[in-house]
């Protein structure tokens, strides 16, 4: 039954990914991508994991999409047309998929409960958390939260370091006074 | 896009509830799925559709930058401080076991749940302050050439 959803959101995805690829006019490109984003939250959710749903959603279709725009604005809105066909890079893609596809052939199928991230250190986490935390119903933020609580203050110093660059290589110049440059011309 | 009235109505019928929810999944996020990275996007999801709406001065009242600008460090000095919160109380960095208090524990969140509320809180602040910046950052900027 799963698989009459499955099998449209995964085409869809193919379909929508090889439209952005073939596309020319950058802002319906940007609308793709945020379709892609829909389509991949909806996937995220089918695997039960509503976590990376939200964030698909919020993220990767709502603000990531808004500062293409943004960007958009800035620059062209048309790519340049091509002059030659792109056979190099074209077989590049295919031989890297093929790779790809050949590296997934080792994976363990999907739940299986003899996977090696099944077996260590996962059922650990999953059968002690409801003690250790005092009966901390969701397992994602206790491991999160709990048991990884140094990674996930690195995680947000490199969400802030990341804010910090942005900010210092994007920033406006701050009303450029006729004294601020003065000064600058005197250096 | 202020002179739209379906968009400006919609969104504000929109943005109490996108905010209810970024709270619900902030504060429910050891219940249900979420925490602070989710509701941090969701929450900095709605400023920056007001901000789209309404124009950048309008959002730049409501979170002004300068503000802004001190929580993206003010999240991590929360998630920071919960750590030596849990030294100069006797455990490691981070234990939130210490944290146990008997002062209306069914009302306050006690030990664990309370840790992990605190440094959610952090990762919240820093993710919706460091989305809007970036925001800022980018529509603040003018059309170059």
């Amino acid at each position: 039954m799963s698989s009459l959803i499955d099998f449209p959101i995964l085409a869809l995805l193919a379909i929508t990914a090889v439209t952005i690829a073939r596309m020319r006019d950058l802002w319906a490109a940007i609308m793709f991508t945020g379709i892609y984003s829909f389509l991949s939250a909806s996937w995220m959710l089918i695997l039960d994991a509503p976590d990376v749903a939200f964030t698909e959603a919020a993220v990767g279709a709502g603000i990531a999409t808004v500062l293409m725009l943004s960007t958009l604005a800035l620059t062209g809105k048309k790519d340049r047309e091509l002059t030659h066909a792109p056979i190099m890079p074209f077989f590049l893609v295919l031989i890297t998929g093929c790779v790809l596809v050949y590296g997934t052939l080792d994976m363990p199928h999907f739940g299986d409960p003899q996977a090696p991230i099944q077996l260590h250190p996962s059922p650990s986490f999953v059968e002690k958390s409801q003690h250790d935390m005092h009966g901390l119903p969701n397992v994602v933020t206790a491991i999160l939260a709990g048991y990884r609580g140094y990674d996930t203050l690195g995680e947000t110093t490199v969400v802030l370091t990341a804010g910090i660059a942005v900010m210092l290589i994007l920033r406006k110049e701050k009303d450029e006074s006729p004294k601020k440059r003065s000064k600058e011309t005197r250096r | 896009m202020k002179t739209f009235p379906i968009i400006r109505i919609v969104t504000k019928i929109l943005i109490p509830y996108i905010l209810l929810f970024a709270f619900y999944v902030q504060f429910h996020g050891d219940f249900g799925p979420g925490g602070g990275f989710q509701a941090g996007v969701i929450f900095a999801s709605a400023l920056i559709l007001y901000g789209l709406v309404f124009g950048l001065e309008s959002v730049k009242r409501v979170a002004p930058p300068i503000v802004i600008e001190k929580m993206m460090a003010l999240g991590v000095l929360v998630y920071g401080l919960t750590g030596v919160l849990t030294i100069s109380l006797g455990g490691n960095f981070l234990d939130y076991q210490v944290l146990e208090h008997h002062f209306y524990p069914t009302i306050f969140p006690v030990g664990q749940h309370l840790g992990i509320f605190l440094v959610e809180l952090g990762v919240g602040l820093t993710v919706t302050s460091v989305m809007t910046m970036i925001f800022y950052t980018f529509a603040g900027r003018k059309r170059i050439a």
